[in-house]
């Protein structure tokens, strides 16, 4: 049935080439776990992508219920986190997987530097990938803020105190991000929102596409 | 494709059967908490609804008036007072009939004689939908059934309105 409607499909477009130039490579036998057991470490950047997925998937999710304003923000996650079935395991998904997200890509970034895998002529993917590492570190500040408690609010304190902290410009990004010069309030919050589920997304996306499409070109790095 | 009687799965099959087993398996262990998180407001159980005392007994006639009243509505995390209403009159047997004004076209809000051209009637300004006194709709106008009728108990001379339902057919 599904293979028919695939062929009906296929004998129009053609699709077969679209999705084996994106699955069908060799995996060279050093990047191979079964081979060698140490070749592990190469997952972790596909265990990043995974846990990204997971990231994306539960926070559309969690947008059905969430609402970003100041009087209904920590009422709308706590009815959604006790009141509607398996919240507490979409929100867990989304709390969690973000600190997962970072290990992950802290531990593939170690990767990528002990094994010198970032030398001629992957050093362009060396600074596509530390533009992610910057997102996702945007991603965590800014989602940090959305349930609106007191540990969100006082983070978003102090992290706004950092930004200020920046030589010459410090003052307007502080105003910038927090949409008040000396309130964290209503601004802040659909500001952080905004941020966090349109703008930094959107980013990371095409960082992140960039990355593939520069890894299938040159090929992983060469054995040590 | 092995002409075999036994009709032996290769090793590429069973790769792809078992990979694709777990894969789904996985994407099933993901992916149904947050369906059935999605899915909640639909198979959430509907609450009975209090009743809400309305207007003193004494005070309905025989002629349908209408009577606004105020229940505690909660919406997920929001909770207000929402202000309802209702066309109540005495029945020719002495009981009581409250009718809701929502219209059971497209859901306007009728009321009683609203349409000089058609006394005695519940009449409904969107599409000239009319009803009779009893709530029931007029044929060949725009309602499809009658309009719906409270729950009611009444206690200490106090008429009380629950919940509109669909009057069933008599």
């Amino acid at each position: 049935m599904i293979q028919k409607l695939y062929d009906w499909i296929d004998e129009r477009v053609n699709i077969t080439p679209l999705w084996r130039d994106i699955a069908d490579h060799e995996v060279p036998e050093h990047v191979n776990p079964a081979h060698h057991f140490s070749a592990f470490v190469y997952c972790f950047g596909g265990l990043t992508f995974f846990v990204v997925v997971i990231q994306v998937l539960s926070g559309m999710f969690l947008t059905m219920y969430y609402v970003p304003d100041i009087e209904n923000a920590w009422d709308s996650v706590k009815y959604l986190q006790t009141q509607v079935a398996h919240g507490q395991i979409v929100r867990g998904m989304h709390h969690w997987g973000a600190s997962v997200v970072i290990v992950m890509m802290f531990l593939h970034t170690l990767r990528v530097f002990f094994q010198g895998a970032y030398k001629k002529p992957r050093e362009l993917n060396w600074i596509v990938g530390v533009l992610i590492f910057f997102v996702m570190l945007g991603l965590g500040f800014t989602g940090y803020l959305l349930p609106w408690d007191n540990k969100a609010f006082f983070a978003t304190q102090v992290g706004l105190q950092i930004a200020e902290s920046v030589p010459y410009i410090g003052e307007h990004l502080k105003v910038l991000l927090a949409g008040d010069p000396e309130i964290v309030g209503a601004q802040t919050l659909t500001r952080f929102f905004a941020i966090h589920v349109f703008f930094l997304p959107a980013a990371l996306f095409a960082l992140m596409a960039v990355h593939f499409v520069l890894i299938r070109r040159q090929g992983i790095s060469g054995p040590l | 494709m092995s002409e075999d009687k036994k009709k032996q799965v290769s090793r590429r099959q069973f790769l792809n059967y078992t990979l694709t087993g777990v894969g789904g398996f996985m994407a099933a262990g993901m992916l149904s908490p947050m369906l059935r998180f999605a899915i909640d407001p639909v198979l959430k159980a509907q609450g009975g609804g209090d009743f809400v005392a309305v207007v003193e007994v004494d005070k309905i006639t025989t002629e349908p008036q209408r009577f606004d009243f105020t229940i505690e509505q909660v919406d997920a995390w929001y909770e207000s007072e929402v202000t309802k209403s209702a066309w109540v009159f005495k029945q020719e047997d002495g009981s009581i009939l409250a009718l809701s004004p929502i219209c059971t076209h497209l859901g306007c809000v009728v009321s009683w004689e609203g349409s000089e051209n058609h006394p005695e009637r519940f009449y409904c300004p969107c599409h000239d939908g009319l009803y009779y006194k009893d709530g029931v709709n007029v044929p060949n106008t725009p309602p499809t059934e009658p309009l719906h009728v409270y729950d009611y108990k009444i206690q200490d001379g106090m008429l009380y309105l629950g919940k509109a339902k669909p009057r069933e057919e008599a």
